[in-house]
């Protein structure tokens, strides 16, 4: 427990530490995040898009 | 109908063939990512010596010089795209510059703050006008001005065009403007003043330093490679849009 | 060249279709400078040290009030388009627009300057030197304000965009411009800061007119 607590404090300078890569973390973390969530949102949508310009591609094609 | 209306523009600006292209590329990345940054903050946090004059505070650099080395390196890298891009009109290339923008952006604001807790015990002070401090800052406003810029026009392949342009003023203009901060820095600069360059590196230090550099260059990669692939499929959702519209 | 002095003739026009254009920069420039006081107190000794600062920074605010206006009204009533087709390159275009920037906003700058000077107990020996680095600065804010205005031109939220874009790069201009200033008022040489900021002039003549001429040309497309 000690031992935690002294690593924690790294020799006073933990509360300059910690904050730093707790925010390094955070800015990978919302990178990634933001990038994979607008990519899986992208991908779902053109693919009912793509869907979409099929069947009525289809449809005409059935009427011609 | 649809697929004919899209420019044929580069095999790889095809999202389809894109994605093939990243889902071969991705995986090694992505591992190389988690491995170095794994390994990097072990070695950051636990396994590496304080430092004798900076103490455990030494271990913010671990972050905050492999971000201040990807803020420029990224730029750099945006500046390529962009030439590439007005020059051989390569679809892709536009788009690496603003699938790379945001991260940059992020990059060169962890090295802002990470500095600047640095600096706190070190100097004394959160902010201090030091000449790269005060660069990175207008870096900063660089990558703003440039993702502003980017999203400000109807028509976004107007959108990215202008954007190319004015990273292109930016990679001309940065060096001028970090030899005047620097020419500025030395003017005002009290002698007292610790600067950032400071001892000689120790190995036992260097091998953190290379793996979160690495860490951060393959996490890098991963991500804008993601981005691409997103900026690619928003290009051919508007054209299925305009497609649909058209009938 | 005579095409191109038309066309200088009628951005001048165009910068100055209502007699306030001319003033609204002055204006702000003098109004701006005299807050400072107000805010931080008559003490002289301190207004001396911060005058030259003071005017530069407030110069360089007042070049981007009349910047979003610079290519505005020819892209909107297609004169732009007309200039893109024209014999004269659109590079050549850029320049007179930029000269006519400079007239309309720098000139008046460099002529109210000595004004602020006296009122901010601006140190006597650097007068000379301040005018120098206005003569040679305030035509490269003008530049890199036009290719601002070009690559801005037909976005959205035009004028907050175009400071972000332009402030950044106006830095090294204020840097030297100031620490010319600054070495005059120590007795020092001021030559080097002068030159490096006649060097910008040169670089910028060269270099602005592609930048944001290619700019343009994507506007236009």
């Amino acid at each position: 427990m000690d031992d935690l607590m002294t690593f924690l404090a790294m020799g006073g300078y933990g509360v300059y530490v910690w904050p730093a890569y707790g925010l390094t973390a955070l800015a990978f973390v919302g990178m990634l995040g933001w990038t994979v969530v607008t990519l899986k949102a992208r991908r779902r949508e053109e693919q009912g898009l793509a869907a979409a310009g099929r069947i009525r591609r289809g449809r005409r094609e059935a009427e011609s | 109908m649809t697929t004919a209306r899209i420019p044929l523009l580069h095999r790889y600006a095809n999202p389809a063939v894109f994605g093939r292209l990243a889902s071969q590329v991705l995986p090694w990345t992505t591992g190389a990512a988690i491995l170095l940054l794994a390994l990097g903050l072990y070695f950051a946090l636990f396994s590496s010596p304080p430092d004798y004059q900076q103490g455990n505070s030494v271990r913010i650099m671990y972050v905050h010089v492999p971000a201040a080395i990807m803020s420029e390196v990224v730029y750099g890298m945006m500046a390529a795209a962009a030439a590439a891009g007005i020059i051989w009109k390569h679809a892709l290339a536009d788009l690496f510059v603003k699938a790379a923008a945001p991260l940059g952006a992020a990059f060169t604001f962890i090295c802002l703050v990470a500095g600047s807790l640095w600096g706190k015990p070190m100097w004394g002070a959160w902010w201090v006008w030091d000449a790269r401090l005060t660069s990175e800052l207008i870096l900063f406003f660089l990558y703003l001005g440039y993702l502003a810029l980017v999203d400000a026009f109807d028509d976004p392949q107007r959108g990215l065009k202008a954007g190319a342009i004015l990273v292109l003023v930016g990679v001309v203009d940065l060096p001028i403007i970090k030899f005047s901060v620097d020419w500025w820095n030395t003017l005002h600069q009290p002698a007292s003043l610790m600067t950032m360059a400071g001892p000689k590196v120790d190995p036992s230090m260097l091998l953190p330093l290379i793996l979160m550099i690495g860490g951060f260059t393959a996490f890098f990669i991963t991500v804008v490679m993601l981005r691409l692939e997103s900026e690619l499929l928003a290009r051919r959702i508007r054209a299925w849009r305009t497609a649909a519209g058209d009938e | 060249m005579s095409a191109a002095f038309r066309l200088f003739r009628h951005d001048l026009k165009l910068q100055l279709r209502q007699g306030s254009d001319l003033i609204a920069p002055v204006a702000f420039f003098v109004l701006a400078t005299l807050l400072v006081p107000l805010g931080v107190g008559p003490e002289p000794n301190l207004l001396t040290r911060l005058a030259p600062g003071m005017i530069w920074v407030t110069a360089l605010l007042a070049t981007l009030l009349a910047l979003d206006r610079l290519f505005q009204r020819d892209f909107e009533d297609g004169t732009l388009d007309l200039l893109a087709l024209s014999p004269m390159p659109l590079e050549m275009t850029v320049l007179t627009k930029v000269a006519a920037h400079w007239v309309t906003t720098g000139l008046p700058l460099l002529m109210a300057a000595p004004v602020l000077g006296l009122m901010l107990r601006l140190d006597p020996a650097t007068y000379v030197t301040m005018e120098v680095s206005l003569l040679l600065g305030t035509p490269v804010l003008s530049m890199i304000g036009a290719f601002g205005a070009a690559v801005t031109l037909g976005a959205r939220r035009g004028g907050a965009l175009l400071a972000l874009l332009v402030l950044p790069l106006y830095v090294p201009i204020l840097i030297f411009a100031t620490s010319a200033i600054g070495a005059a008022g120590e007795g020092l040489s001021a030559r080097p800061h002068l030159l490096l900021l006649a060097s910008f002039f040169v670089a910028g003549l060269v270099l602005v007119p592609f930048a944001a001429a290619a700019a343009l040309r994507n506007a236009l497309e």
